[in-house]
This record gives structure tokens, C-alpha cells and sequence, in this order.
């Protein structure tokens, strides 16, 4: 503690640098962070999905329907406890410029098999009891400043026209994996309104056993295999990992752009160190005139990198977690539960840890193995 | 009683291709409580001379000794312990760090004993007010003179009361009244405070005030005359 005046009035010598350095080390942290909050969003999601819940969709493809007549065939499965499905809907909403998901939903079914969507009771009854209701996630109620009882017209893409909803209850997530930026609305209203009677997006399954999930989906693919829709059924987490993985490359990509980040700054960070310690070349010497050992000037210098490093670590760390905190970031509900964990904390922090060391170890060894002799002559 | 000795030491070092022979078999007593003024002319050794009696520099052969210390056969790291100890050293272009205060200057070889806050704060007092700075002990190098940095220098020199205060033209940098200030100080070091000083300079006022003054020319030690009382 006693030599820690010394470091701070060496690192207050060119403030400007000091600080500029510590900003780049903070940014550095903040992209690293960000980049990999956003690899881990994609994994959580992809991981997420109740154990006993199987997804059936087409087996041409998320895209192509199937009969809404399978339900009660999917019921039929032993094993098979609920069913209930839904169909993408893709409306747009004003300029469509904000982005949302929305779809069309056996109302009640789906509750039923969504705990994890809390929504107050008279607001559930509501919905349900109105075929033009919609239920809305709660940051849309930010996001639009829609209120309970307000009538919004989705412009459809997929399904042609004006659909005028009304807003009956706001769910709120228990689980951060999902999205709170969504709306759904009854599938009987799409059904009826769309001209294309009987069509069903996917179908989820709740079955008894976790267990026996392998059974349940072959047994399902198996009733269709000969008929005109065959279905392709999976858990709900392999089905939530198919959607992650379509974002396979770009976490590789978030991870490349995110260590280059790191190492670029690593290099200003050394530069800095170096040009800092070349400056002191004079001071050095004369520190290890009046008895600093060689290894304490190395411990000192690797302090002061420890000092740039740590702090802009803590910066960008710490901006990056409260910053999507406060915000209630998700990217337009493509990244549900956008948080810093405390994972990515730590490996920044080891980060920081590494840059410390890489970026010191040469200033450092330079002020240890500086001949004082030479030096001394240097500057006399 | 000899508080340096120097026994037969050779010094040499290779510039470019050729190799320079500083010292060849210089032999020298420094005895306790002297002042002493190293003088000759540049490229002569008296700086080399300091070095290696500060244990900054090794002799190729010979052997120096500090009270009980032989600081030619001491490692770096043995070295940097006793020097924090036992040498203090005061440079032509005063070298102070520029981002410490004077207090902070001075402050600076206690840092490496075990005494508290309190008591280094106590001893930095001290040694300002010997050098008669203690109304600048806030100050930073670039708000004192010359001469007061000088002083500040010899502060830290003397804050942790070497054996041996060793000065490498210690007023080449000064005025001529600054000059008169820092050689009154070394004389009160030495007389009132019993200091040994070894000081190498080119100044003849400051020859003046040592006892002993030696001669370098060449490798070659001379001893041009003895000290006036």
C-alpha cells in the first residue's frame, strides 16, 4: 500500500494517455462482454424447452403447414397428456419498422401447457372469452405505449389485410429464455378470417414422462410417415436449438470480433506500457540507485498495467451488466433474457488478467533488467 | 579506520572493437567521517569510481569494500538492500521524480524499510528541515530553483542515514550562489552530522571544502593535497 502513491502519480503523468488507455481497455471489455452475451442468449435459448414438451412440425419444413385434424390424433398417442398448436402470423405493426414476433395460438390449450407465461387472472379470462383478443408480452407495453383495452391493427404479410386485435392481458416471462416481446391472438380468429381453414403451424406435445420422449416422437412421425403432411417431432429444447444453431456461424463470428477486440487493445495497452517505461528510463535507474530491488521496479510496473487493465475491465464489465440491465435489452425480442452473466464476468476478468500480464510483462522486464549504469549515463 | 577500501581493482569495458582499460590495479582508502573530493578530467574514471563504490558497477578484478560489506562480490539484489541502507547518492541533474512532491521525493528510500507512515513522515521532516526545505515540502520539482532541488535531492540522500553519501557533480548544474548553498549543507553533513562524503566534481570551490582531495587522470590516483583544517 505504501508504494501505491508512487503508482498513482506515475499513472498520473500523462493523464490524458492514461486515461485514453484505460477508455480502450473499458471498450474492449464492454464489446467482449456484449459479443458473448450475445453467443450465450442464443445458447440459453437453445437450451431452453420443458422436458416434457415435444414439438411436431412439418417434415418439409417450419414453413409448410399441417392439418389442424392432427389434434386430436396427437391426443390420442399414448403418453401424450396435452396438445395444443399455433401458426406464425408475421403481421407488422404501424411502419413496421420495430420488429416483433406474433402469432396465432390455440388460446387455451396454450396456456394450459405454458406456465412459464404469467398472466393475471381476469386478464387470462379475458382473452380467452374474446376471439379478437390479443395477449401481449409487457415490454410491448413500452415499446408502443399500448395499454390494456386498446385496439391495434396488424398488417398481415403472410395472411393479407388489416387485423384489428384488442389487447386483453399482458404476459410476463418467469423464464428469461423467453421472449417478452411477442403477441399472440386466437387461432380461431386466423383460421376463420384467413381463407385457409385447417392449417396449423407446429403442434407441441406435453407428455407424461420425460422419459419416454423418443417413444412419443417416433410414435407420432410413425402415424403420419404415409400421409400427405409427415411430421417431424423433437423435443422442445431440439427445436429451440435448431433456431440457435441457424446463428452457429455468427457466434463464431461474435467470439473472432471479440477476442481481435481484445487483442487490438492488448497491443495499445502494451504500446502505452512501453512508451511510458521508456519515458522513465532516467527514473528507474534512479530508483534502483536509492535501493529498489530489480524485482520490485517488475512488480511495480506490472501493477501499473494491473491498475489500467483492472480499471477499464471494471468499466466495461460493469457497464455492459448494468447498462442491458437498465435498459432491458433483447434486440427486438431476438435475444430474450439479454443479461451478463456472471460466466462472461468472470472470463473477462481473466481477460482483463491476461492483458495485464501481456501488456506489462515487456515495460516490466525492461525496468528489471535496465542496466542503471547505462542508463544514468544515458541521461547524464 | 577505512570505511571504503579499495584493493587492486581493475576496471575495463569494450567500445566497439577495442577494449578501454579504466583502472588497473587503483587501490584507495576512504576513511570514516571524511569529506573527500574526487576531481579529473572527463573520461578519467570518477564516475566509474562512484558507481562501483555504490555497488552500481562491478569491477572486472579487485576488490571494494564498504564497512563490512564487500559490495564487489554482492549480488543485485544484495547490492539494492545495502544501498537502501547504507549509500546515499546525489546525481549532477538532481533527479527527482517530477510526479512526487518534494515530501514524497524524499519519502522515497524509506518506502523500502519497515517504518510506518508516521515515522517516515517523521524522518522526511527532519531531513527537509536539515536541508532547509521544509517550508517546500509540497512543492514539485518544477515550483523549486535549481538549488532547492538540489537540497531535495541531498535529502533523500541523507533521510535514511547512510554510512556514505557519495555525490556526482553535485553543483555542475547549479549557480554560483546555489552552488555555495549546497557545499555550506555537505560541510554541515559532515562536521555536524559526521557524514562521510565522496564527492566527485570539477569545481574547485568545491574542493575547497573537502579535507582530502584526489586527482584521477588516466586510471592513476594522485593525491594533490591535503585537506585545509
Amino acid at each position: 500500500m505504501k508504494f501505491f502513491p508512487l503508482l498513482l502519480a506515475n499513472l498520473g503523468r500523462h493523464k490524458r494517455r492514461t486515461i485514453l488507455t484505460m477508455l480502450s481497455v473499458a471498450l474492449a471489455m464492454f464489446l467482449f462482454a456484449s459479443l458473448r452475451t450475445v453467443v450465450t442468449t442464443l445458447q440459453r435459448t437453445g437450451e431452453f424447452g420443458g422436458a416434457n414438451r415435444l414439438v411436431s412440425m412439418s417434415a418439409s419444413g417450419f414453413m409448410v403447414f399441417l392439418p389442424v385434424s392432427y389434434a386430436n390424433r396427437l391426443q390420442a398417442i399414448p403418453g401424450v397428456d396435452k396438445v395444443t398448436w399455433a401458426n406464425w402470423f408475421g403481421g407488422r405493426y404501424g411502419d413496421g419498422k420495430r420488429f416483433f414476433a406474433n402469432f396465432a395460438v390455440d388460446a387455451d390449450s396454450y396456456l394450459a401447457m405454458y406456465p412459464e407465461m404469467s398472466v393475471p387472472a381476469d386478464q387470462k379470462e379475458a382473452f380467452l372469452r374474446d376471439r379478437s383478443g390479443a395477449l401481449i408480452g409487457a415490454r410491448l407495453l413500452d415499446v408502443f405505449g399500448w395499454r390494456v383495452g386498446q385496439n391495434v391493427t396488424l398488417i398481415g404479410t403472410g395472411y393479407p389485410g388489416d387485423w384489428t386485435l384488442t389487447i386483453r392481458g399482458v404476459y410476463t416471462p418467469t423464464d428469461p429464455a423467453i421472449s417478452d416481446d411477442a403477441l399472440m391472438f386466437h387461432w380461431d380468429l386466423l383460421d376463420e378470417r384467413s381463407g385457409r381453414r385447417g392449417d396449423a403451424g407446429w403442434y407441441i406435445l406435453q407428455i407424461d414422462n420425460p422419459g419416454n420422449a423418443a417413444t412419443v416422437a417416433r410414435a407420432v412421425d410413425d402415424m403420419f410417415r404415409s400421409s400427405s403432411a409427415p411430421t417431424k417431432t423433437g423435443t422442445e429444447q431440439a427445436f429451440n436449438a435448431s433456431f440457435a444453431t441457424m446463428w452457429g456461424n455468427v457466434s463464431l463470428l461474435m467470439n473472432t470480433i471479440g477476442m481481435a477486440v481484445v487483442f487490438a487493445i492488448l497491443l495499445v495497452t502494451a504500446n502505452a506500457m512501453m512508451m511510458s517505461a521508456r519515458e522513465r528510463t532516467s527514473e528507474i535507474a534512479v530508483l534502483k540507485t536509492i535501493g529498489f530491488t530489480d524485482g520490485r521496479l517488475f512488480v511495480l510496473t506490472m501493477l501499473e498495467a494491473g491498475l489500467i487493465t483492472v480499471t477499464g475491465a471494471v468499466l466495461g464489465l460493469g457497464a455492459a451488466k448494468l447498462l442491458y440491465k437498465a435498459s432491458n435489452f433483447n434486440a427486438m425480442g431476438f435475444l430474450p433474457g439479454f443479461d451478463v452473466t456472471t460466466s462472461t464476468l468472470l472470463l473477462g476478468a481473466a481477460i482483463a488478467l491476461v492483458l495485464m500480464l501481456a501488456s506489462g510483462i515487456m515495460p516490466a522486464l525492461r525496468a528489471a533488467r535496465l542496466p542503471v549504469v547505462q542508463a544514468l549515463r544515458t541521461v547524464e | 579506520m577505512a570505511l571504503v577500501e579499495i584493493r587492486e581493482v581493475h576496471k575495463s569495458f569494450e567500445r566497439e572493437t577495442e577494449r578501454v582499460d579504466i583502472f588497473t590495479g587503483l587501490s584507495l582508502d576512504i576513511e570514516q567521517g571524511s569529506f573527500t573530493a574526487l576531481m579529473g578530467p572527463s573520461g578519467s574514471g570518477k564516475s566509474t569510481l562512484l558507481n562501483m563504490i555504490a555497488g552500481l558497477d562491478r569491477p572486472t578484478r579487485g576488490v571494494i569494500r564498504v564497512g563490512n560489506a564487500e559490495v564487489s562480490s554482492m549480488s543485485s539484489a544484495q547490492l539494492a538492500g545495502w544501498r537502501s541502507q547504507h549509500v546515499g547518492f546525489v546525481f549532477q541533474q538532481f533527479n527527482l521524480l517530477p510526479v512526487l512532491t518534494a515530501f514524497q521525493n524524499v519519502e522515497l528510500p524509506l518506502l523500502l524499510t519497515r517504518l510506518s507512515k508516521t515515522e517516515r513522515g517523521e524522518r522526511v521532516k527532519i531531513a527537509l528541515g536539515v536541508v532547509g526545505l521544509q517550508d517546500r515540502m509540497h512543492h514539485y520539482p518544477r515550483q523549486l530553483s535549481g538549488g532547492q532541488e538540489q537540497r531535495t535531492a541531498i535529502a533523500r540522500a541523507i533521510v535514511a542515514d547512510p554510512t556514505l553519501v557519495l555525490l556526482d557533480e553535485p553543483t555542475g548544474q547549479l549557480d554560483a550562489k546555489s552552488s555555495q548553498e549546497v557545499l555550506n549543507l555537505l560541510t554541515r553533513l559532515n562536521e555536524e552530522f559526521g557524514k562521510t562524503i565522496l564527492v566527485v566534481t570539477h569545481d574547485a570551490h568545491a574542493a575547497e571544502r573537502a579535507k582530502r582531495v584526489l586527482h584521477l587522470d588516466k586510471g592513476t590516483l594522485l593525491e594533490r593535497e591535503e585537506a585545509l583544517p
